[in-house]
């Protein structure tokens, strides 16, 4: 339940070098080299081989919601340290660092806004910082999140991309899981709101095994990996390589665990028109 | 008889102490050695048992001859009554899950199981549950829920299996719902870590209103292997890496997430499982009988605070 290897293609988008002069750049699957703004206007997929690179938390609230309505909540809660942990570099030299390199506080965005005109919570986990790992934070953020929808009486979208449990918050990370999933159920017994899983690249441990699954209707990205164990525990453990396409959105779809694989550009249309089905 | 590295010291003392016993019981020189002997290994005892390390307790919480759960189901439940699979797929043994008696009240009784035999091991695979495993257990506690009786779970799980079939049975969904479920029953839950706790895999069963921890059992986000694996590229650095993750007893005391720590026998429950269970028959006696004082609604208000204060942050 941690980071797991990442793919070249896996590499966030913003880390990217670009050619010339940040003017064009190359898609690490098919290699196409076209202009830098063709893939933003994309909204960061290759227009030539639909590959899904990382979104940032403002470009999906773009994406999804009205122009303008996202307003951010929760901001400045921050990690500590209460276990004191130390593998290369101190953990909050660790956060430090994380916090320098993306200008993010932590690795998860909630907030607000309306979708066709519907009030909707919002939250995306930021891969960028310490891989989407759910600590204290990311956790304490969702379950505001749920709880705020649960008060409002508003339907709550989720964007998982996580390794997983944030293995520097031991046992308090694995905690997460019961606290944003009991604050999911208050979601749907107390205010009978719908629950949207978006599920990016990837979604994999203590946040598939928590919350991640457990929309009412989930989404995922093409091609996204998705699975409680990490692809490279799963062969160390029964001793033999993987089948192409194992943990793969579309393996999720066939084995009944998502009900839609939405291509990017399709995301807002097929989330509201579902909350428009469920709540008219 | 199985028995750790540190262990062995104590062992073959008093492997030898038990000849003397047996072979020397008419010779009454013996006795001088046998008494000098015992007290050696008092002293032994406390040397090694009061200085155990991090990874010594880790150790201890694998022991091959600790108590398992249904060890200790034996030992404090009457009227067992066991209930088979998922209604879906299979009948997953890694996990034990029926109703029991436990002092005049029906209970569910629910926990992982691991085997002593390397055949049983195999067939319980290493108290390691697929996806039927959980749904088993969500199946038996909605039934408790259903008849208002107290749900006591067992942990002792490396995790959730890690395989092929898991992920395609959908592992994540069932630990989620398995959570989800447990956070909205409508009676008591009281879970005990009696020997490793495995991260998801554990927590599927932990959602309860009080938490218990024997005092060699681990509560863990990831095995000391699996961590070390990725921290350093090396599972042998496990004990270093246990170090790190704060995972024994008086840890999750610390921090919260659980709520008492059950002593057990000097050197382990291994050494002697009566007593162990005894104390957790005390421990379980104790916590019942409070929980059963709350309404389903104050339950479930009770298990959402519990969690909903765990975390450290700032800001
Ligand atoms: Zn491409």
């Amino acid at each position: 339940m941690a980071l797991f290897g990442k793919t070249k293609a896996d590499v966030d988008a913003a880390d990217k070098k670009t050619l010339g002069r940040g003017v064009f750049r190359k898609c690490d699957v098919c290699g196409v080299t076209l202009r830098a703004e063709d893939f933003t206007a994309n909204h960061e997929v290759c227009p030539e081989c639909g590959h899904h690179y990382r979104l940032s938390g403002e470009a999906w609230a773009e994406l999804l919601l009205d122009p303008g309505s996202f307003e951010e909540r929760d901001l400045g809660i921050l990690s500590r340290d209460p276990l004191e942990f130390t593998d290369s570099k101190r953990y909050p030299d660790r956060l430090v660092a994380s916090r320098k390199k993306t200008g993010l506080e932590d690795a998860m965005m909630v907030g607000e806004g309306t979708m066709a005109g519907r009030p909707v919570q919002l939250g995306a986990f930021l891969f960028r910082f310490m891989g989407g790992s759910m600590g204290s934070v990311v956790g304490e953020k969702i379950t505001r999140m749920f709880e705020r929808g649960t008060e409002k009486k508003q339907p709550v979208i989720l964007l998982s991309a996580s390794g997983g449990a944030r293995m520097q918050e031991g046992i308090l990370s694995l905690m997460q899981m019961a606290k944003t999933v009991a604050a999911l159920r208050r979601l749907r017994e107390e205010a009978n709101q719908p629950f949207i899983s978006v599920l990016l690249n990837p979604t994999t441990g203590g946040v598939a095994a928590s919350f991640a699954l457990l929309g009412d209707v989930n989404i995922a990205e093409p091609q996204a990996l998705i699975g409680f164990a990490g692809p490279r525990v799963i062969e160390n453990t029964i001793r033999q390589k993987l089948p192409a396409g194992f943990q793969r959105s579309e393996f999720l779809l066939e084995h009944g665990m998502v009900d839609i694989i939405a291509e990017r550009s399709a995301m807002r249309p097929t989330i509201s028109r579902i909350l428009s089905h469920l709540l008219g | 008889m199985a028995h750790l590295e540190f262990e062995k010291p104590i062992v073959e003392l008093e492997e030898r102490i038990r000849e003397l016993k047996v072979y020397g019981i008419r010779d009454r020189g013996m006795g001088g050695e046998i008494s000098k002997l015992e007290e050696r290994v008092v002293e032994l005892q406390a040397e090694i048992y009061g200085g155990l390390t991090i990874w010594q307790k880790v150790q201890l919480s694998r022991h091959p001859d600790r108590p398992y759960f249904l060890d200790y189901v034996e030992r404090i439940f009457d009227d067992v009554v066991e209930l088979h699979g998922d209604r879906a797929y299979a009948d997953d043994a890694a996990i034990v899950a029926g109703f029991a008696t436990f002092e005049g009240r029906s209970v569910a009784v629910i926990g992982h199981q691991k085997g002593r035999t390397t055949k049983e091991k195999v067939r319980r695979n290493f108290g390691m549950a697929h996806p039927e495993g959980y749904r088993k257990a969500m199946r038996v506690m909605e039934l408790a829920g259903r008849f208002g009786r107290p749900v006591l779970t067992f942990i002792d799980t490396p995790g959730a299996y890690p395989g092929i079939g898991a992920e395609e049975r959908g592992q994540s969904e069932a630990i989620g719902a398995s959570i989800a479920l447990m956070s909205g029953l409508r009676s008591p839950i009281l879970a005990t870590v009696i020997g490793e706790g495995g991260s998801g895999g554990a927590l599927a069963l932990g959602v309860a209103n009080r938490v218990l921890m024997l005092e060699f059992a681990t509560y863990s986000v990831i095995t000391p292997e699996g961590c070390a694996s990725i921290l350093w590229r090396d599972g042998a650095l496990a004990p270093k890496a246990a170090e790190q993750l704060k995972l024994l007893a008086p840890d999750a005391l610390r921090l919260g997430v659980v709520d008492g720590v059950i002593d057990e026998p000097r050197g382990g429950a291994h050494r002697e499982p009566d007593e162990a269970a005894a104390a957790l028959k005390d421990a379980i006696r104790r916590e019942l009988t409070e929980l059963e004082r709350m309404s389903p609604d104050e339950l479930i208000a009770d298990r959402y605070a519990k969690f909903r204060a765990i975390g450290v942050t700032e800001g």
